[in-house]
């Protein structure tokens, strides 16, 4: 009878232990630390400004807490101090997660109204300023 | 019992405003009828009972009674009194509650002491603040009743989020719908003007002061809220174009441009139709907040689609005002005239280029709040973030900086540029030396390198207005402006400043051992567990020195509450006049070091003095025009007096 139990608590711990370690995952090597170079370093930081943290609400992973920003932070600094453009790795990002992933809209097919609109707006607020102050004078 | 009375001073004030609304729109027949004189002592009862209401619910709160649902589900008997009153308002039902009340308040305050305006007018205003608010009484009483019992009591209450347990954030939600409502009260002058026809200098300036008002509030909600997001979210982010942010910055746009243009149509008679336009843009964008926060939508489009129900709610009241204020104004706008003329380089043209800047702002602002959730819709998610709001919103907004730095000094109906010459030249030099001399001391960003440019040539020329006169003399109305403008450029100051100049520390530290940030050294002293009324805390003792000086203690804090369970982030700031260091401490690695995280923001706290001084300029303008008014209504009633001694002689 001791035996079975012992020999169930035994499975159990088998099931428990990667979960147990899972939780306490240390975090990346670089989701807490930064670049040795200060150039790579703040490269990386405007890169991991205009990249969304897909677990948060509204936060960039350079603003957040979450494990899963932590773990872009590490893929985004490592990337960099491996040599790549930040624009390479945003787009490396993207592929991956989709164009959600960034704050920095490019002009595509879902998103041209986003440069459409501001053009247009340039352009009626010109012509309202040259009516009304035409007027005026 | 209280519940129970605080529901039927709420229905009670729901059939006064129906009251309200009928007696204004009969009123709006050839002859007055009876009804009419109901209108005003409606609408200052409907005030008292929303009040009451809303007392009521204050003291279910204080008295935490768990058999209402509301308080069971937001509130928890070992909260902290402040933040058990607070939680009245730190939830949906709670909140719109607060809406209705203000709401309320200020109809009865206008009901009660506004008498310039022809009596007509007044009551199709005070029909139409009836309109908004029976909107806003139906939805409380039918789909969102703060004062429902639970079946069985609660034994204890979930708590509040600990996030939201902090003492700005208690106040931000209030401020902003101060800013809401005197919103609400605009538009209803607006309508009551359009309605009734008169568009004229007496409607602007009944209508100036809940525009400064709530002008007021929008600006301190605002600024209250960037700080509570920097310094509670602990990473010393200060705005983050988030949807929530947007949706308070919205009708702040708007209400800066009504504000300005009100000011025209007071002081010249001029944009009439441009005033009427804006004050409807300006409530719409409130009720967009509103409904943007409130019907859950941001969190996720779809959740919103399966759970209609609040959220459709709120999207018909939306609809229905924009659209009938938007209708009545299509209808109504040609009959209003344009008012008198004015040249281009006069202050009315500097108005109105700015005007329609802020306006193209306005609609960047929404274009991009609203463009993800409308993709969303269609299953295509797209972020829209600062790498767009910031260059973008930029082209409009550097132009208008530039000209808010000179436009002042124009003089009504038309000037010459020739006149401001001097000014203008002193302005751009400023301008131009402080771009040269960033450009020589590093490689920033274009925007921070343009925005200290801006701000340095703006704080001198938002002054200039004041040359030449008697300072004790000049009105409180210049002194307001003067000190609003000035705030701009401090704010816009400390955010180029903040952006450009940075420094950040992550670094894993034993205790005992120190780390570097710009001119400041961190050592971390000890780390020892606290515990607070709802929360245990691991604590770091950071001794900070400013450039070898003496050091400054510093007590970050990594919290868990349990009620409800969460973990957050408690960041400790040392500030100094010439910035903040900020300080927020996290796990404890393997090894034994401690994760700190160290940013040195030099001028950061500018950005809410900015806010601040802003805030004060409208409060200095807003007590100017109120005495202005004040000394007008004595010397009428003073000649009025005088004509009925002479008649009686």
């Amino acid at each position: 009878m001791n035996r079975a139990i012992a020999s169930i608590l035994a499975v159990l711990s088998l099931f428990a232990l990667p979960l147990a370690a899972q939780q306490s995952l240390p975090p990346a090597p670089l989701a807490y630390e930064q670049l040795e170079d200060p150039a790579q370093e703040e490269a990386a930081q405007a890169l991991m400004e205009t990249l969304r943290c897909l677990k948060c609400q509204s936060q960039s992973i350079a603003d957040s807490d979450a494990p899963m920003a932590g773990d872009m932070r590490h893929q985004v600094r490592s990337r960099i101090q491996a040599g790549e453009e930040p624009e390479a790795i945003r787009a490396w990002l993207v592929e991956r997660y989709g164009d959600y992933v960034s704050y920095a809209p490019t002009v595509s097919e879902t998103t041209w109204p986003l440069f459409a609109v501001p053009v247009l707006l340039l352009l009626v607020a010109g012509l309202i300023l040259w009516r009304r102050l035409r007027k005026a004078s | 019992m209280i519940a129970e009375l605080g529901l039927a001073a709420l229905w009670l004030a729901a059939a006064l405003s129906a009251l309200q609304l009928l007696g204004g729109v009969l009123a709006q027949r050839k002859e007055a009828s009876e009804i009419a004189r109901l209108v005003r002592p409606a609408a200052i009862m409907q005030g008292v009972l929303a009040g009451f209401a809303f007392l009521m619910l204050l003291w279910l709160f204080y008295v935490t009674d768990l058999s209402v649902k509301l308080v069971a589900t937001n509130s928890h008997s070992a909260k902290p009194l402040v933040f058990k009153l607070a939680g009245a308002w730190g939830n949906h039902e709670g909140s719109m509650l607060l809406w209705v009340t203000v709401m309320a308040l200020a109809g009865g305050l206008i009901a009660l002491v506004e008498r310039r305006l022809p009596e007509k007018t007044m009551l199709a205003t005070l029909s139409a603040q009836a309109f908004v608010g029976l909107g806003f009484y139906a939805f409380l009483l039918l789909s969102s009743n703060p004062f429902e019992r639970l079946p069985q009591p609660a034994l204890e209450g979930i708590g509040l989020n600990p996030l939201l347990q902090d003492i700005g954030l208690a106040f931000h939600p209030p401020t902003l719908y101060f800013g809401y409502v005197g919103l609400s009260v605009a538009f209803s002058f607006a309508v009551g003007a359009l309605l009734t026809r008169q568009v004229n200098p007496n409607f602007a300036r009944a209508m100036r002061p809940w525009v400064l008002g709530a002008w007021i509030f929008l600006t301190l909600g605002i600024t209250a809220g960037s700080y509570w997001a920097y310094y509670e979210l602990g990473w010393g982010g200060w705005w983050f174009w988030d949807p929530v942010e947007n949706a308070s910055l919205m009708p702040w746009l708007a209400a800066t441009a009504l504000l300005h243009s009100v000011g025209v149509l007071a002081a010249r008679d001029a944009l009439r139709t441009w005033t009427i336009m804006l004050g409807v843009i300006a409530f719409s964008m409130s009720m967009l907040g509103t409904f943007l926060v409130r019907s859950g939508i941001l969190t996720s489009v779809h959740a919103f689609a399966v759970d209609p129900e609040r959220g459709s709610f709120i999207l018909v009241l939306l609809l229905l005002y924009i659209g009938g204020s938007l209708l009545l104004f299509a209808l109504r706008a040609n009959t209003v005239s344009e008012g008198e003329r004015f040249s281009v380089t006069s202050r009315e043209g500097a108005l109105v280029f700015n005007n329609v800047m802020l306006s193209a702002l306005l609609g960047i602002v929404l274009l991009g709040t609203l463009y993800p959730l409308l993709t969303e819709a269609f299953d295509v998610r797209v972020s829209v973030g600062p790498p767009y709001f910031n260059p973008v919103g930029a082209i409009f907004t550097i132009p208008m900086l530039l000209i808010m730095a000179v436009g002042p000094l124009l003089r009504w109906r038309g000037d010459s540029f020739a006149r401001i010459k001097n000014s203008v030249a002193i302005v751009a030099a400023i301008m131009l030396a402080v771009l040269a001399l960033v450009l020589i001391l590093g490689s920033y960003g274009l925007l921070p390198v343009l925005g200290l440019a801006v701000a340095a040539g703006l704080a001198v020329g938002s002054f200039l207005p004041l040359r030449g006169r008697n300072l004790m003399r000049a009105p409180l109305s210049l002194w307001g402006m003067v000190i609003a403008h000035f705030g701009i450029a401090v704010a816009l100051f400390g955010m180029a400043s903040e952006t450009a100049f940075s420094e950040e520390k992550l670094a894993a530290v034993p205790v005992g051992e120190s780390a570097q940030v710009g001119p400041w050294n961190v050592n971390l002293e000890q780390v020892a567990p606290v515990a607070g009324p709802n929360w245990t805390a691991i604590q770091g003792r950071l001794a900070a020195s400013y450039d070898g000086g003496d050091p400054v203690i510093l007590t970050p804090e990594s919290r868990n509450f349990w009620a409800p369970p969460q973990e957050t982030t408690e960041s400790t700031l040392a500030t100094r006049w010439n910035g903040q260091l900020y300080a927020v401490i996290g796990n404890q690695a393997a090894d034994g070091r401690w994760q700190l995280r160290l940013w040195w923001k030099p001028f950061v706290t500018f950005i809410w003095y900015g806010g601040i001084l802003i805030a004060l300029g409208g409060l200095l303008a807003l007590i100017g025009r109120l005495r202005t008014d004040l000394k007008r209504r004595y010397v009428k009633s003073r000649q009025a007096d005088r004509a009925k001694e002479a008649a009686a002689l």
